[in-house]
């Protein structure tokens, strides 16, 4: 055992470090099931808060959806609580293939691969097929997990700035030489609530003879006619040559994630994806509850349509009232303060209103970028966005940014 | 060193900002700071090579001395005067 105190202390002052710089993350207990209305222990030890949640990726409210939960008793009778082993060893039943086969069939690719979740998909797909010779080109803007996935593969990486077609145009000729080419986007994009541009980067991608990978993680299940994803909204369906997605946002909020997508590049990852060889199966349970999801959500836009009346009632409630937001319309809906102090006190305001909300700063975002990100659900009522809306707007006027610029907002706050 | 400095200034605010009301020194952290991501580094360093047509080795080009455009320029004048 090496911990000396010479250890302990390194550790302490790079914790201190963290404390002091005003990031230090603190979890919230929450007491109930996932909801609109949660009662939440916060800070530690204190009494439960009910309050109206506004931050989850429980976008299609089937987090807690009765028949899904019944699904997951069912299949925890007939295909048991574990497998304990991976997929190819003995880990693989017929309802995980049933899943690739739904998850192919919805997104209208040519095959699937599940992975135990998607920051798994995306940490393994690059690394399983691109080698020394290829080139991937990402948006500036993509998940965390996504850049881990470039930064395990061999393969030479440049960016383009976010959604930004003509740069993508000029780093796809820069880098024509290169044996594969993929250029790699959020769906639509977590922390900003934007959607990519997949039909003009089909389209560039077609020109340069380059693959497309969208991860569609705050998509799949809800944008689009029918919910099928960015794909569908942007109608480029069959056109994406990698898709990957979680099963733990919008379709059901459990765990587990997959790639999707042209079948000699699924193929690769079943024979050579780290997280797909090395970790194990998605547990049968969690499997069962994803094909009740599909079920659910195949031909009954009902969820999905309501989740859009949402969104819309609660981003004109807000632009109206006068906050600055990022453009977009999706169900994220980021409330752009810039200072990361005034994020935290916003939230925490907000939380003595009864809304949870949570402030984001650097580096989860770009510096002088801090916000409030609201999620819309399903499984909110107008009550609650009301409700919410309130809240907002009294806090709003409290730190006098209602009607006020983002250059007003910071000589007021600064940076 | 003052027409290098000129230039590549102009190229990383070109290339990195997104955000015309930002301002960019000689000095200023480009990677450190959040500007300038790793992975972007390449088409920097893709540019300087061919603009000042020299071969910046991989061990030289580290994010350290990519992390101003001053210590960019101290770099590319070295490489350029063993030309
Ligand atoms: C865009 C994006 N991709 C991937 C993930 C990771 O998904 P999972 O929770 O399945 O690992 C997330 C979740 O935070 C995400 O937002």
């Amino acid at each position: 055992m090496g911990y000396s105190d010479k250890v302990r202390n390194v550790l302490q002052n790079e914790l201190q470090g963290i404390e002091d710089a005003g990031i230090f993350k603190k979890e919230r207990f929450i007491h109930s099931l996932q909801a609109a209305d949660i009662e939440v222990e916060f800070p530690l030890g204190s009494s439960l808060k009910k309050v109206i949640n506004m931050c989850s990726n429980n976008y299609l409210g089937l987090s807690s959806h009765q028949e899904v939960i019944k699904a997951a008793h069912d299949g925890l009778n007939h295909r048991g609580y574990g497998m304990s082993s991976v997929r190819f060893i003995c880990g693989t039943q017929d309802i995980h293939r049933e899943l690739e086969n739904r998850v192919t069939e919805f997104l209208g690719t040519e095959d699937t691969i599940l992975f135990p979740s998607c920051m798994d998909a995306n940490t393994g797909v690059f690394e399983a097929f691109m080698t020394k010779e290829d080139v991937m080109i990402s948006d500036r803007l993509v998940h965390a997990s996504i850049i881990d996935g470039i930064r395990l593969s061999p393969a030479l990486r440049d960016t383009f700035k976010h959604s930004n077609m003509k740069h993508l145009e000029s780093k796809l000729q820069l880098h024509a030489d290169r044996r594969l080419k993929v250029v790699i986007t959020d769906g639509v994009f977590s922390m900003d609530g934007d959607t990519a541009k997949l039909d003009e980067m089909v389209a560039l991608c077609e020109k340069y003879d380059a693959m497309l990978f969208v991860d569609d993680s705050h998509s799949s299940g809800f944008i689009g006619k029918t919910g099928r994803g960015t794909h569908e909204k942007y109608n480029v369906i069959g056109k994406i040559d990698i898709i990957t997605t979680t099963f733990g946002k919008a379709l059901g909020g459990a765990s587990g994630g997959c790639v999707s997508g042209r079948k000699e590049i699924v193929e690769m990852c079943r024979q050579k994806a780290r997280p797909y060889l090395f970790s194990n199966t998605m547990a049968p349970v969690v499997v069962s509850g994803v094909l009740k999801v599909f079920d659910l959500i195949r031909g009954n836009t009902e969820r999905r349509d309501k989740l859009e009346e949402n969104a819309n009632f609660w981003r004109k409630g807000l632009s109206d009232a006068g906050f600055v937001l990022k453009d977009g319309d999706t169900p994220i809906v980021p409330v752009m303060l810039f200072n990361a102090k005034l994020a935290q006190d916003f939230s925490r305001d907000l939380y003595d209103e009864g809304i949870y909300a949570i402030g984001f700063f650097f580096p989860v975002v770009p510096k002088a970028q801090a916000r409030i990100r609201t999620q819309i659900s399903a499984g909110h009522e107008i009550h609650h966005l009301e409700k919410a809306l309130k809240a907002f707007i009294k806090i709003g006027k409290k730190y006098n940014i209602l009607g006020k610029t983002k250059k007003e907002i910071i000589a007021m706050y600064g940076r | 060193m003052e027409e290098y400095r000129k230039v590549i200034l102009e190229y990383v605010i070109e290339e990195y900002l997104e955000d015309e009301d930002e301002e960019l020194e000689y000095d200023s952290p480009l990677i450190s700071g959040g500007i300038v991501d790793s992975f972007s580094m390449v088409s920097l360093k893709r540019f300087l090579e061919t603009k000042y047509k020299i071969n910046l080795p991989d061990d030289r080009a580290t994010e350290e001395t990519f992390d101003t455009v001053n210590s960019i320029v101290e770099l590319v004048t070295e490489f350029v005067n063993k030309k």
